[in-house]
């Protein structure tokens, strides 16, 4: 038996192909029973987006992305890191609050808002770690509940720090990042003007130390024993507490991330217009993209996508965007249903190829031993 | 005894999955009345059987016959209906409830959930002799009485037939005693009991017909009175089994362990361990016998750092390693084998060489700084495999899809791999077949002729003369007695298990220290 399995790759791929399905089916389904144009709007949400719309799907698949990866590396070990919402909204404000200030030079002072907004996450989760190390307290209720503190902590700030409110608006954000510490970013895509985040590149990068520290380190293998089997990895000698600690302030870090590509390529500034509940999508992305880096990106794509085609739904069909986040709701659902099914198939097509393969060793005793 | 017809008759009974057949042309035909044991080494295909009986799997081919009516038997429900009923040997308990609680669930139309209930549960305790309250809260019950009321629960919903899926395997002696009697009660109340098991001296001693089982197909039904176990055991893995042979003594002067006045527990009330003194030397096995729930899984959890103790030292060699991390003591040279494979020894969703890994995540030759090394790591489970006979096909394949001996003989590879000084085996043989068995004693045997020290804790009396220098016995948390493995009897150490030895165990607690 080979170290790639083709069926095992299918099978693999088998269960988001099928969710997806799934998702277009019901929400068909749904369209049919409340008279609206299956067709039309089918044709208007697969139209090939324009050059400009594809680059806004491309961003904001780069904000999801860290999000998702956040989430991911708490799933990874079976912590379950609702606040990404809250720890993102929190480090974003701070490092936009200092990055304002403009206290280093040029480059260096990305650098110090990227510091800022990864440590201020890490804090932010850190919070719900440590109650659940010392306390015992599940970090699902602890960071479900930090993301509202998070809304008022971040409200109350930011009238503190505000900046001079623009004519004519309501809004209020911090102080404006100086021209230097902008990352507009590069044209990606032909026959548009507009520009793919500078912070993809990243994003690859924490996509590409995800993998690495997940699969290939002896604390990645620490932390994926820990989900896989608690009571197996405490008594294989690893120290759960500080597991939880470590990977919570790591998913925090990340998760500090997602604001960044908005605070210095779009917005330079922190305010009560700047985009919120982008910790949520990247649960239901990281679930989707099976906590695998690839899946992940490929999720996080298929989610913009699905949220951009969405904006013109209204216009061309008749039918309110909403019907979208029904498609994901659905497909998330799906996916979840999916990809425990084919996991129990998997297992149970693997221990009748092992009884297989062990009864025809049997038969030829000559070739004895294990095959690699 | 009263056997005027068969309870349930099976023939040609096949069943494939693809690609294998699990059961070929199974013949069992079970008088009424009797107790009828099915043995057969792990992976024979007893489960796939016993799960056909309860309608769990369809045959492919064959017929089942309960009481000479032709049945087809689609889900449990059916079985139930016709009056088989299974104990399985994992209990579905809730321990939250009480007995009355857990009886009536799901089968709350048979007598209500009220005093109609008690009453029937009270009436086929007694009529039964199974010693069950129905006020009593499940999570205070022992092992034994947990089995008999899962065994109740079965009578309850009205079966005749009763399998038991190794019931045994979590009993200590005095307690398959009182099983085997309950069991002759059902037997001579004229209801009929399958019983799973591979322990052929229990085998013997309870059964009235033995159908052995070998590779998915019936091999024998013979009469336990005109069999020995060694002929039974020849049935089972078809072949002649090696002789057991005595060693010379392989124990040193040199202390590889020692616990001195090791306690947990809260200062007041009964403590779980209450001052253990142990001393295990290079080349010694020191066996601990007792009746489950004593303190030997605590006293485990104590020696691996996976528990702190609130008194006493633990020394390693010269090294005090009583703080220590798990990491750290396992580092040092402790091997681990933990009683329960499943929760404590795999990642069952992780390939062979990840488990490999498990355990020694910092040690050669898994890692490679602060990188897993997955090729050496990968090379060497490539050895483990062809040096300890796990039968598998690749090292590729998750710890769960092999068989329970073919795990536990992967997990005796990983920890004799790093040489460890001292060993620390819960149960090592525990659910494993006959031919793992004998190729784990050897394994254990061989180390501690190079100078291991074990710390062995078994419940299989067998394992623990046969393996051990010295026994000593765990009740109530405390060691009480010690005994030399070449003159002790089952039955000394049985009393010593249960405290009939009042007079003596304490005094002689001291003497190994």
């Amino acid at each position: 038996m080979s170290r790639f399995e083709p069926r095992r790759f299918l099978l693999g791929l088998a269960a988001p192909v099928l969710a997806l399905l799934v998702a277009v089916l019901v929400t068909s389904l749904i369209l049919v029973i409340t008279g609206d144009p299956v067709a039309d709007v089918w044709s208007q949400m697969l139209k090939a987006p324009k050059p400009g719309q594809a680059t806004d799907m491309i961003n904001n698949a780069v904000v999801l992305y860290f999000s998702a990866i956040a989430v991911a590396i708490g799933f990874r070990m079976n912590l379950f890191n609702i606040g990404v919402d809250g720890q993102y909204r929190v480090a974003a404000f701070a490092a936009a609050a200092v990055g304002g200030q403009a206290l280093l030079p040029g480059p260096l002072n990305i650098v110090l808002i990227l510091l800022v907004a990864m440590a201020t996450g890490a804090l932010w989760a850190g919070i719900a770690a440590w109650l659940k190390v010392t306390r015992g307290v599940s970090e699902v209720i602890s960071t479900i509940m930090l993301n509202s503190i998070a809304t008022g902590v971040v409200a109350w700030l930011l009238a503190k720090v505000a900046a001079e409110q623009s004519a004519g608006s309501n809004d209020i954000g911090t102080k404006r990042l100086p021209d230097s510490s902008h990352l507009d970013g590069f044209v990606l895509l032909a026959g548009t003007q507009k520009k793919v985040y500078g912070l993809i590149v990243l994003a690859v990068v924490v996509g590409f130390l995800y993998w690495f520290v997940i699969n290939r380190t002896r604390f990645g293998y620490d932390l994926r024993a820990t989900g896989r089997s608690e009571s197996a990895a405490v008594a294989s000698g690893v120290n759960v507490k500080r597991m939880v600690l470590s990977s919570m302030l790591l998913s925090g870090a990340v998760a500090g991330m997602v604001g960044l590509p908005l605070l210095l390529g779009e917005n330079y500034n922190y305010g009560t217009d700047f985009q919120a509940g982008l910790g949520f999508s990247g649960i239901a992305i990281a679930l989707i993209g099976r906590n695998n880096a690839i899946g992940i990106a490929l999720g996080a794509l298929l989610w913009s996508y699905l949220d951009k085609q969405a904006v013109t739904l209204p216009i061309a069909t008749d039918v309110d965007d909403s019907i979208v986040k029904i498609i994901q709701g659905v497909m998330v659902l799906a996916v979840v249903i999916a990809y425990e099914v084919v996991r129990r198939l998997g297992k149970r097509i693997e221990q009748q190829q092992v009884t297989r393969e062990l009864a025809a060793q049997d038969r030829q005793p000559v070739a004895e031993g294990a095959s690699a | 005894m009263p056997s005027t017809g068969t309870a349930v008759e099976l023939h040609g009974i096949t069943k494939r999955f693809p690609g294998v057949v699990a059961n070929k042309d199974v013949e069992i035909v079970v008088r009424t009345g009797t107790v009828h044991a099915v043995v057969g080494e792990n992976g024979a295909g007893k489960s796939t059987l016993m799960k056909i009986l309860y309608g769990v799997q369809r045959p492919d081919e064959g017929t089942i016959t309960v009481n000479g009516q032709q049945v087809d038997l689609r889900s449990p429900t059916d079985a139930i209906k016709a009056g088989i009923g299974m104990v399985f040997q994992h209990f579905m308990l809730a321990d939250n409830l009480t007995v009355l609680e857990n009886v009536v669930l799901g089968a709350e139309k048979l007598h209500g959930i009220g005093a109609g209930a008690r009453k029937e549960i009270e009436r086929i305790s007694q009529a039964y002799g199974l010693g069950i309250r129905p006020g009593d809260l499940v999570a205070d019950l022992g092992v034994g009485a947990r089995q008999r009321v899962e065994i109740l629960k079965v009578l309850y919903r009205g079966a005749k037939i009763l399998i038991l899926d190794e019931p045994t395997a979590v009993l200590v002696p005095q307690e398959v005693d009182e099983l085997f009697d309950n069991l002759a009660e059902l037997k001579s109340e004229g209801l009929t009991v399958l019983f799973i098991s591979h322990k052929l001296d229990e085998v013997l001693k309870v059964a009235d017909e033995i159908t052995v089982i070998r590779r998915g197909t019936t091999v024998q039904t013979v009469d336990p009175k005109s069999v020995t176990a060694r002929r039974l055991a020849e049935l089972m893995v078809g072949s002649e089994l090696p002789t057991p042979q005595t060693e010379d003594s392989t124990v040193t002067d040199e202390v590889a362990l020692r616990i001195e006045g090791v306690t947990l527990g809260a200062s007041a009330g009964p403590k779980v361990l209450d001052g253990i003194d142990l001393t295990i030397h290079a080349g010694e096995v020191v066996g601990i016998a007792g009746v489950e729930g004593n303190g030997q899984a605590e006293l485990v959890e104590v020696v691996m750092g996976m528990r702190d103790a609130n008194a006493g030292t633990i020394m390693f060699g010269h090294t005090d390693i009583t703080d220590w991390h798990t990491r750290e003591i396992r580092e040092a040279g402790i091997g681990y084998i933990p009683e329960d494979r499943h929760r404590h020894g795999l990642l069952l969703d992780a390939p062979l060489w990840e488990n490999r890994i498990l355990g020694h995540q910092t040690e050669e030759p898994n890692v490679n700084g602060l990188l897993i090394d997955a090729k050496d790591a990968k090379r060497d489970t490539d050895r483990i495999v062809q040096e300890y006979d796990v039968r598998t096909p690749s090292i590729f394949v998750t710890a769960g899809s092999l068989s329970g001996g073919n795990q536990q003989k992967l997990i005796i590879g990983r920890e004799m791999s790093h040489t460890p000084k001292v060993l620390v085996a819960a149960h090592p043989t525990r659910g494993v077949d006959v031919g793992a068995q004998s190729a784990i004693w050897d394994h254990i045997r061989a180390a501690r002729r190079e100078g291991l020290g074990v710390l062995l804790i078994s419940a299989d009396l067998d394992e623990l003369i046969g393996l051990s220098d010295t026994i000593r016995v765990i009740l109530r948390g405390r060691l009480s007695g010690e005994f030399d493995p070449d003159t002790v009897t089952a039955e000394e150490l049985g009393a010593a298990m249960t405290g009939a030895d009042t007079g003596t165990h304490a005094d002689t607690k001291e003497e190994g220290a």
